[in-house]
């Protein structure tokens, strides 16, 4: 395995020497080539072992809110956004740094995590919410949750499993495991008022009858009951209660365990990252930090890669937003602000977003359609972007197709000088506007953290 | 004018975007001062065969649409009547397969359809997957167009000879991924494993539906045209990667 780690080690230096890229994924590649089992005994090296975070929506800003929790208390071994295949994950054990690491922290693709698990053994894993994503790619959702439900029959005992208990699918993956922690949202003041035709799970996973929601959170993230078999939420061991959204400004809540409870702080938007924050909480008590530390650490950080960053560019303040499904973009478009809103959709149909666009007519642009004051339209389905939102009600002569993603950045730029923009680009198209910005010294402070 | 919808299983079978469908007809009905009415079908319910002018069959995942499939078979009868008394029906992926005599899985086991076209789907070993640009001839004296959309289903689709192909494949995989052709038509009844949706960059297709739908209650009509500019842009756009 030395000769492996030290082949990996020389990839990753040349990588990242060369400018072709961070290294991410090809040391991994080596690292196993050469030695298959290395990954295992890396991770079998850590002193505090690992633990892995995997959902639709969330993991990675779940994975950093974790790590900046852990900032000055527990040295981390990461896998950097994205790359949350078994090669991304080989790469971040592979790499010098590792190597003083106590404490694995690691995103995992869905359909990867199975393997990954095997492989790693991790002390701790946090099952998110499960939503439909990339029809193409995964296969229907039902796929991916029979992968999840064979994982957790195959568990080790031990591992304790921090589970979505709003999400009634992976709530139901569950059931039977000896040790879980479950997290949720416990505020119908915040609920929607109706649950959104985005809900992926609305049939009872025990017997088929639709569910009554107590209150909807996010997409079928709620507090579930089923009207015909009495099937329903379980009990939260961490909930968010009295949460205060301030729209982009950010979110304040009161994380409770048992009798505990202190004030949160979210620099981030949105009811999804407050189940991310909490994901982030329940790992880290699994892990034995207080709870005002936990407190402490969601409060001081300041968004992920791509997840929720501010540009400036030219004489416009542009907020990037991340979108890649249809419950994740919805919670978006539930946080754009007030009237007179300019948008750039960014949509790009490359392997990582999905080949499959189709998605984008489940998102409910309609809500904002009649306060958007312009909209730019970018991406190798620009095209489609222009449809989608003339279909949802914006007058097509406020649309304009610009293909180029940087052109369409300028473009918004310019629509929104004086002002606020919003992108929202999908997952290539934001790599795409991250390496625009990048190149042109647009990024401020959060960005270079976050990118770090 | 009204346009009286009916999306059977909206909540089961929509998995590929389907209201994004129902929207495009709702649109395209408003711009031109109609409006549309939607009278969904949902497990259980009872259906009024003669109240609708236009049905939809979306697509659901496995589980779903053996769920709805069940309950499918009480409307058979009142399906029939509703294409006999001039409905238009649209059948999309597992819609499509629905619409047909049965879907046999790889166990053998058989999922039975309502026979609204005659044809039937074995599930294959891979899944189709992918852009798919199709030529499609209505015979409405609009010539042949161009069909643009998504394709993804393991389903296999053959066609017996009580229908017609609803097009032919210029690149992508369609009914079975070696005969060449995709869909499947008889009458006012189209099936079709093209989603994306299907009708926002094929409004002309949107448009005959809409066109037949109309007839049924309000006889012959020509709709007017609709600026339709980026609605070729994207279609084109498709067409030519």
């Amino acid at each position: 395995m030395r000769l492996a780690l030290a082949a990996a080690r020389a990839t990753a230096f040349a990588s990242r020497a060369s400018g072709r890229g961070g290294g991410t994924t090809l040391p991994g590649r080596v690292l196993t080539a050469l030695a298959p089992d290395a990954p295992r005994r890396l991770a079998a090296r850590l002193p505090r072992g690992c633990v892995l975070v995997s959902a639709t929506n969330g993991k990675t800003t779940t994975c950093a809110l974790l790590a900046e929790v852990l900032r000055g208390r527990v040295e981390l071994a990461r896998n950097s956004a994205g790359a949350n295949l078994a090669s991304g994950i080989a790469s971040a054990l592979a790499v010098r740094e590792a190597a003083t690491a106590e404490l694995g922290l690691f995103e995992c693709d869905e359909a990867a995590l199975p393997a990954i698990a095997a492989q790693l053994e991790p002390s701790a894993i946090a099952l998110g919410n499960l939503f439909r994503d990339q029809l193409d790619r995964y296969g229907e959702l039902e796929l991916v949750a029979a992968r999840w439900r064979e994982l957790v029959s195959l568990l080790d005992p031990a591992t304790t499993l921090v589970v979505a208990a709003d999400d009634p699918l992976t709530a139901s993956l569950a059931e039977g495991h000896p040790t879980v922690v479950r997290y949720g949202i416990d505020d119908p003041s915040v609920a929607l008022p109706v649950a959104p035709h985005a809900a992926d799970a609305r049939f009872c996973v025990r017997c088929g009858h639709a569910y009554d929601y107590r209150a909807a959170y996010v997409g079928h993230l709620s507090d579930y009951h089923c009207p015909n078999c009495g099937n329903e939420r379980a009990p939260l061991d961490l909930a968010a209660r009295a949460i205060h959204l301030r729209g982009l400004d950010g979110t304040s809540f009161d994380l409770c365990r048992g009798d505990e409870r202190v004030r949160v702080e979210l620099a981030l938007p949105g009811l999804y990252n407050v189940e991310n924050a909490l994901a982030a909480a329940a790992l880290a008590g699994v892990l034995g930090e207080p709870l005002a530390v936990i407190a402490e650490g969601l409060g001081r950080f300041h968004g992920a890669f791509g997840r929720f960053q501010r540009l400036r560019v030219g004489e416009a303040d542009l907020v990037l937003l991340l979108i890649k499904n249809p419950a994740g973009a919805n919670e978006v478009l539930r946080i754009l602000p007030g009237d007179d809103a300019s948008l750039l959709f960014a949509l790009n149909d490359r392997t990582a977003d999905g080949r499959d666009v189709s998605w984008i007519w489940d998102v409910d642009w309609e809500l904002v359609a009649s306060r958007l004051q312009h909209v730019v339209c970018s991406g190798t389905r620009a095209g489609d972007a222009a449809l989608r939102l003339k279909y949802a009600g914006v007058d097509p002569a406020l649309i304009e197709v610009v293909p180029d993603v940087a052109q369409g950045l300028d473009r918004l730029a310019e629509l929104s000088a004086g002002g606020t923009g919003y992108v929202l680009p999908t997952y290539t198209a934001m790599l795409e506007l991250q390496g625009v910005a990048a190149g042109r010294g647009l990024s401020r402070p959060y960005w270079e953290e976050a990118a770090a | 004018m009204r346009l009286v919808l009916c999306q059977l299983y909206p909540e089961h079978l929509s998995i590929y975007a389907d209201r994004g469908n129902v929207q495009v007809i709702r649109r395209r009905l408003e711009w031109r001062g109609h409006e549309l009415e939607e009278r969904p079908l949902r497990v259980g319910e009872s259906l009024d065969a003669g109240a609708a002018d236009l049905y939809l069959i979306g697509g659901g995942q496995d589980r779903d649409q053996m769920l709805v499939a069940e309950d499918l078979q009480r409307h058979r009868d009142a399906l029939h009547g509703a294409v006999a008394g001039g409905a238009a029906v649209l059948a999309v992926c597992g819609g499509y397969q629905l619409a047909g005599h049965r879907y046999v899985g790889q166990d053998g086991s058989v999922m039975p359809g309502i026979g609204l076209l005659d044809l039937e789907t074995q599930a294959g070993e891979t899944r189709l997957i992918g852009d798919i640009v199709c030529e499609c001839d209505l015979g409405d004296g609009g010539g042949t167009r161009t069909m643009v959309g998504f394709e993804n289903h393991a389903g296999k689709t053959l066609l017996g000879t009580g229908c017609d192909p609803l097009a032919r494949v210029v690149s992508g995989h369609g009914n079975d991924g070696s005969s060449g052709y995709e869909g499947a038509r008889s009458g006012l009844v189209l099936g079709t494993y093209v989603h994306g949706p299907l009708l926002p960059k094929n409004p002309w297709l949107a448009d005959w539906l809409i066109e037949r739908a109309l007839e049924r209650r309000h006889g012959a009509i020509e709709l007017e045209p609709l600026d339709d500019r980026l609605e070729s842009a994207a279609a084109e756009a498709a067409a030519a990667r």
